[in-house]
């Protein structure tokens, strides 16, 4: 039914935005989108960056597929690098140093798809842990977090897809090693590595699968897992750190038109002109270094991708032998002898399910252990919840000490250590390194929490030295403001819940559980600074004794 | 006759004639000492190996023996060859500083002419490696595709596939091989320092010596096309530079993005 | 700081607790006053904010330009330095074209742009009203269906589209494109090239190797006789690569059944670890330890290649060999266990 006034387009740009938007129904987006609020703070931006690294290894990606060549035939080489003219070596890797050496661009593209691979890798990791250690996987974005976690898995695939595409002899060790790693597998381990290699390793399948993987199958799933985050994103709204004016139930921040979008948008060209700079001036996976893959020679120095190093430093520290007892266990059958290859499965497995399990469960083992289930959309600051820091700590230390053991052979090298010293320090950093780091984390976090009530109630030291008529020397502190203070004291402390008992009145194992979870969790604990208790100090000392900036006792 | 004679008062007639001596004397005392640099590698003169003697007495017989012949600090060099002392103390390895899992390369104690005199009076106690020929340190004449071939199945599981070094157990390690001359390349490979294996003749030929010297001083000189080369030893140091420059550089970014403006 | 003297037997007292009495809280004090920037207030600083803004962009176009100099002028490169040289000026330009704008915009919108937080409500997520109508509409829709009432069409149509898919998995046997059966899927790993009097032959050069070449201290990288002609090369050298070297038999210790695998303590040892299959490569000669450069795995040669650290869990098989008649090294027989990491037919 048509209105009586229908609107006519001034414009040419207007009739031709009239004609879509009849077409499309776009108004209903903008009346939505167009000036949605979003907060504004420099720790919400990892996301961004990730998604912007995404966009430019498509970018960079797609150039490269016009000229490379996954075919594993043998051909020898007649390109322009003279050291490798007449070497032997895989069409693959030949089109690789095509791509390096004589394609004008081709260097600075692979330099920029590589370097852009690492940082996507490493941006979406730092946005995982600010996520955890603010606490924004909480309800309602529980899913959101899960898909996260899937992308981060997503993003390690495509990198090792595709490092190992050129063929070369650092990423084909790095084959091999898996291919080790998968006929370890029991029962069906020798058939995955036929499967996967089209026969016996090497093989000459290899390389075009990886290509298929890499260039079809992870993008497309990593582009549908970004779609359902981002869509979760908008549905939600994005978290916002504690402040005055924001609340549970408001998003405070800059509207989507024209600043949000201009700085978003401004940033994905300045990621990019980050990444050129680099890919301009530090070279990358010098692959004619490497030489064509072949299973004799191996290079001093050989590691995966940074991301798939925590993997390559648990294979290093797993010991293979204790004495004459042997970790590859050989079991009798009625049909003969099978062996356990524990020392390459239990590095290979248990790290991995350990790391990637407490990452995907960690939200309901807080939510059972805290029974929060409301939603939460302002965020913590990390010192505010010193359990989930803590623990948060040490599987970053788990992590770091596996990535480190990876790099112990150059660690040896530049610290004029021994390599197998090396190997037991890691080892025992292993197990101890998460747990000092825990109760390092635990109580730097109380401390710090100590330090903020002490600003509230006593304010800042100013600096500024006085002296009393009687002659005693003070420092003045100076009072915060409201808006200062609201910061310092807007959040939620939780407290110990012990083992309750159910509607039928009985208190259940796993309820007791959770009651002492609870109390590890939260017995020490810090709560925020009350009106009552300022009020307090304030009469206790007098104000200008508050300002003069002697210690209040704490919980007098 | 008359222009020569008259050219002969020329006042530049002096300065040519100067010129004339410098480049004859020169030239004579190049080929002279080619002649001779030709027949030194092989050719000791008494006088070498007695002065050789005297320095080995006064610097190396506390490890190695009076007559070489070995103690428990230091093995014996008989049979060593000049080859392994033009080496080891053309180097700086030796004398060793102390007692430890490696020796270490070190500023020279000795100046060419005292090395070759030790080289002369170990190359005396038994045959061994002789000090290669300038022929098979030519790089003109060495193909860097086939030494660049052999290198990596011989040579790059320790020295690491760009010759940046590499770790060996308990404390050692194989040094990175930049700017190490062309003599010294061919005579650890064969001699075997330490824990090097030895490449003799046999395993890897002059010729294939020859190319691996090239391949190594071409990979030296060209440089790293793609920009700095973060110290060649692959994804540990290109992953750490991502963490500390490449995301370092975008927080700084992102903190100026999302901060007021005055 | 450590004053416990306010502790009881549950807590320590020295960290602070909100009391019940005052679970009160701080009220909001709402948003903090709009600050006006230096360019809202003057219009000389608005102006000078302009002129950066529309200079970030012209370094944006003279990177631009920059990047077609390094392409079309440097041209196709013809040395390393050139490439080099290049490679950075294609990076400089493609940086400033990129960053002037990025800097620019972001430039433009932090002096520039109105810069009012605005405070937005958020809705529910769920409405009960949605969720009471969505639950409606769902039981209608299975209703209609009558899958509640026909079990005989639920159980079929459950067990139908259960198997449907299956054939898709098994469409995956031939992965493998040797036609191989799974029996010799597990079995080829236990042979490789080596057979009696096949040439222990220089990798790569293909060269033989006589007994009195192989010195004490020194190591060869050794293939088989015909590896380069094989139907797949690669594949054989990964199984068959064996590294040669020469002990002083006083200091073997050999175990029984091995006495004649050596001549005059030559040695020959399959290169491919026992770990993860990287090549064992380095070896120590004074030590006698051979050391896996991938996981740092160390084997004794004076042990018969015994583990002795990393994680490598059995130790490298042994090539019988022996000399032919005119003196170079040949194998005896193929290895008698299977070469490589292990596995778990392996046995």
């Amino acid at each position: 039914m048509s209105t009586a006034t229908e609107f006519r387009a001034k414009t040419r740009t207007g009739r031709i935005a009239d004609f879509v938007d009849q077409r499309v129904g776009g108004s209903m987006m903008v009346k939505e989108f167009g000036r949605k609020i979003f907060p504004d703070h420099w720790s919400f931006m990892f996301g961004e960056v990730a998604l912007y690294t995404f966009v430019i290894l498509l970018i960079s990606g797609t150039f490269l597929t016009f000229f490379f060549d996954p075919s594993m035939a043998e051909t020898h080489y007649d390109g322009s690098y003279n050291p490798l003219r007449g070497v032997e070596m895989s069409v693959a890797y030949a089109s690789s140093l095509d791509i390096s050496f004589d394609v004008r661009g081709g260097l600075f593209m692979r330099q920029v798809h590589h370097w852009s691979a690492l940082l996507f890798v490493a941006s979406v990791s730092v946005h995982m842990l600010r996520v955890f250690f603010t606490g924004a996987f909480r309800k309602p974005r529980e899913l959101n977090w899960v898909v996260g976690g899937v992308l981060l898995v997503l993003s390690m695939a495509a990198g090792f897809t595709g490092y190992s595409l050129p063929d070369d002899l650092l990423s084909g060790n790095g084959l091999r090693i898996i291919d080790g790693v998968i006929k370890a597998i029991p029962v069906v381990g020798t058939y995955i590595s036929a499967f996967l290699f089209g026969g016996e390793f090497p093989g000459n399948a290899i390389i075009g699968r990886l290509y298929m993987l890499h260039i079809m199958l992870v993008p497309a799933l990593i582009l549908l897992m970004v779609a359902i985050h981002l869509f979760m994103v908008v549905v939600h709204k994005h978290t916002q750190y504690p402040g005055p004016g924001r609340t549970e139930d408001n998003v405070v921040g800059f509207p989507v038109g024209p600043v949000y979008a201009a700085k978003a948008g401004g940033f994905f060209f300045i990621v990019f002109g980050v990444i050129a700079l680099i890919s301009g001036f530090f070279t990358i996976n010098p692959i004619w270094n490497y030489g064509p893959y072949d299973p004799s020679p191996v290079s001093a120095g050989t590691q995966p991708d940074w991301y798939i190093g925590w993997v390559d430093g648990a294979l290093r520290l797993m010991p293979g032998v204790l004495g004459n007892f042997s970790f590859e266990w050989i079991i009798p059958f009625p049909w003969g002898n099978n062996t356990l290859v524990l020392n390459v499965l239990l590095p290979a497995l248990v790290p991995a399910i350990v790391l990637l399990g407490l990452m995907f469960t960690w939200l309901w083992i807080e939510r059972w252990v805290t029974r929060d289930n409301r939603e939460h959309h302002i965020l913590d600051r990390p010192r505010n919840a010193p359990f989930r820091t803590a623990v948060g700590v040490a599987g970053v230390i788990f992590y770091s000490v596996m990535w480190a053991a990876a790099s112990s052979d150059l660690i040896a090298t530049h610290f004029h250590v021994a390599l197998n010293d090396v190997t037991y320090w890691l080892r025992v950093l292993f197990f101890a390194g998460p747990v000092i780091g825990f109760i390092v984390t635990r109580r730097l976090c109380l401390a710090l929490q100590r330090k903020d009530r002490d600003i509230v109630l006593h304010g800042r030291e100013a600096g500024i030295i006085e002296m009393s008529p009687e002659g005693a020397f003070s420092e003045r502190h100076e009072p915060l403001d409201e808006y200062k203070r609201y910061r310092l004291v807007s959040f939620e402390s939780h407290d110990v819940i012990p083992a309750q008992p159910n509607a039928a009145g009985h208190i259940t194992g796993a309820e007791k559980r959770r009651g002492a979870l609870s109390r590890f969790f939260f017995e020490d604990r810090v709560a925020p600074v009350t009106p009552a208790e300022l009020a307090e100090a304030h009469a206790h000392h007098g104000p200008a004794a508050v300002e003069s900036g002697e210690k209040a006792q704490i919980g007098h | 006759m008359k222009a020569l004679s008259q050219r002969r008062r020329h006042p530049l007639a002096a300065a040519a004639l100067l010129l004339i001596g410098l480049v004859a004397t020169g030239g004579l005392y190049t080929a002279a000492g080619s002649v001779n640099e030709a027949k030194a590698s092989t050719v000791y003169t008494a006088s070498d190996v007695e002065e050789g003697n005297k320095l080995f007495v006064a610097n190396c017989a506390t490890c190695h023996g009076l007559n070489a012949e070995g103690t428990p600090d230091g093995p014996s060099l008989i049979g060593v060859g000049a080859a392994a002392v033009d080496f080891q103390v053309g180097t700086g390895r030796m004398p060793m500083q102390m007692q430890g899992p490696q020796a270490q390369a070190k500023p020279v104690q000795f100046t060419d002419e005292q090395i070759g005199q030790l080289s002369a009076f170990v190359a005396s106690l038994g045959a061994g490696p002789a000090v290669p020929h300038e022929e098979w340190l030519d790089t003109s004449l060495g193909n860097s595709a086939n030494g660049g071939a052999v290198f990596r199945t011989n040579c790059a599981m320790c020295h690491n596939a760009a010759a940046a070094g590499g770790a060996l157990t308990r404390g050692k390690f194989a040094p990175s091989l930049a700017g190490v001359s062309e003599a010294h390349i061919y005579e650890a490979m064969a001699t075997g320092p330490q824990n090097m294996p030895v490449f003799n003749d046999s395993n890897i030929s002059p010729e294939e010596k020859r190319d691996v010297i090239t391949f190594l001083k071409e990979i030296e000189s060209q440089g790293s096309p793609g920009g700095a080369a973060l110290g060649s030893l692959g994804p540990v140091s290109e992953g750490l530079f991502i963490w500390t420059a490449g995301l370092g550089i975008i927080i700084a970014f992102t903190i100026w993005l999302t901060s007021r403006s005055s | 700081m450590g004053d416990h003297s306010h502790g009881g037997p549950n807590d320590s007292g020295t960290v602070a607790k909100a009391g019940p009495a005052s679970l009160e809280k701080f009220q909001d004090p709402g948003l903090p006053p709009h600050r006006k920037r230096l360019a809202d207030t003057y219009p000389r600083a608005e102006k000078r904010a302009e002129r950066q803004v529309a200079w970030l962009f012209v370094i944006s176009i003279i990177g631009t330009l920059s990047f077609f100099i390094a392409y079309f002028v440097i041209g196709r490169t013809d040395s390393i330095s050139a490439l080099r040289t290049q490679n950075m000026l294609l990076g400089l330009g493609t940086a400033f074209a990129m960053l002037g704008i990025g800097v620019g915009i972001v430039h433009w919108a932090k002096t520039l742009m109105p810069d009012h937080e605005v405070s937005e409500s958020r809705h529910e997520i769920r409405p009960e009203a949605d969720r009471q109508d969505a639950a409606k509409i769902i039981g209608d829709v299975i209703e209609e269906t009558g899958i509640k009432r026909r079990p005989l069409i639920r159980n079929t149509v459950i067990g139908a589209i259960a198997l449907a898919p299956i054939p898709a998995i098994f469409m995956f046997r031939d992965l493998d494109r040797t036609g191989a059966s799974a029996n010799q899927i597990v079995d080829r790993l236990r042979y490789t090239m080596w057979d009696k009097d096949v040439k222990l032959v220089r990798d790569p050069s293909g060269t033989p190797i006589k007994a009195s070449d192989v010195q004490i201290g020194s190591v060869f990288h050794v293939i088989p006789e015909g590896l380069s002609e094989a139907e797949h090369p690669l594949n054989e050298k990964a199984k068959a690569v064996v590294l040669l070297m020469r002990l002083d038999p006083s200091k073997m210790n050999i175990s029984p059944g091995r006495e004649n695998w050596h001549y005059n303590g030559i040695v020959a040892y399959s290169k491919i670890c026992t770990h993860v299959g990287c090549p064992v490569a380095l070896y120590e000669q004074q030590t006698h330890h051979l050391l896996c450069p991938c996981h740092q795995s160390t084997f004794d040669l004076t042990q018969e290649c015994k583990v002795i650290f990393g994680p490598a869990g059995h130790a490298l098989p042994q090539l019988p060999i022996t000399v032919d008649s005119e003196g170079f090294l040949v194998a005896q027989s193929d290895f008698t266990e299977p070469v490589g990491p292990s596995y778990w037919e392996r046995g």
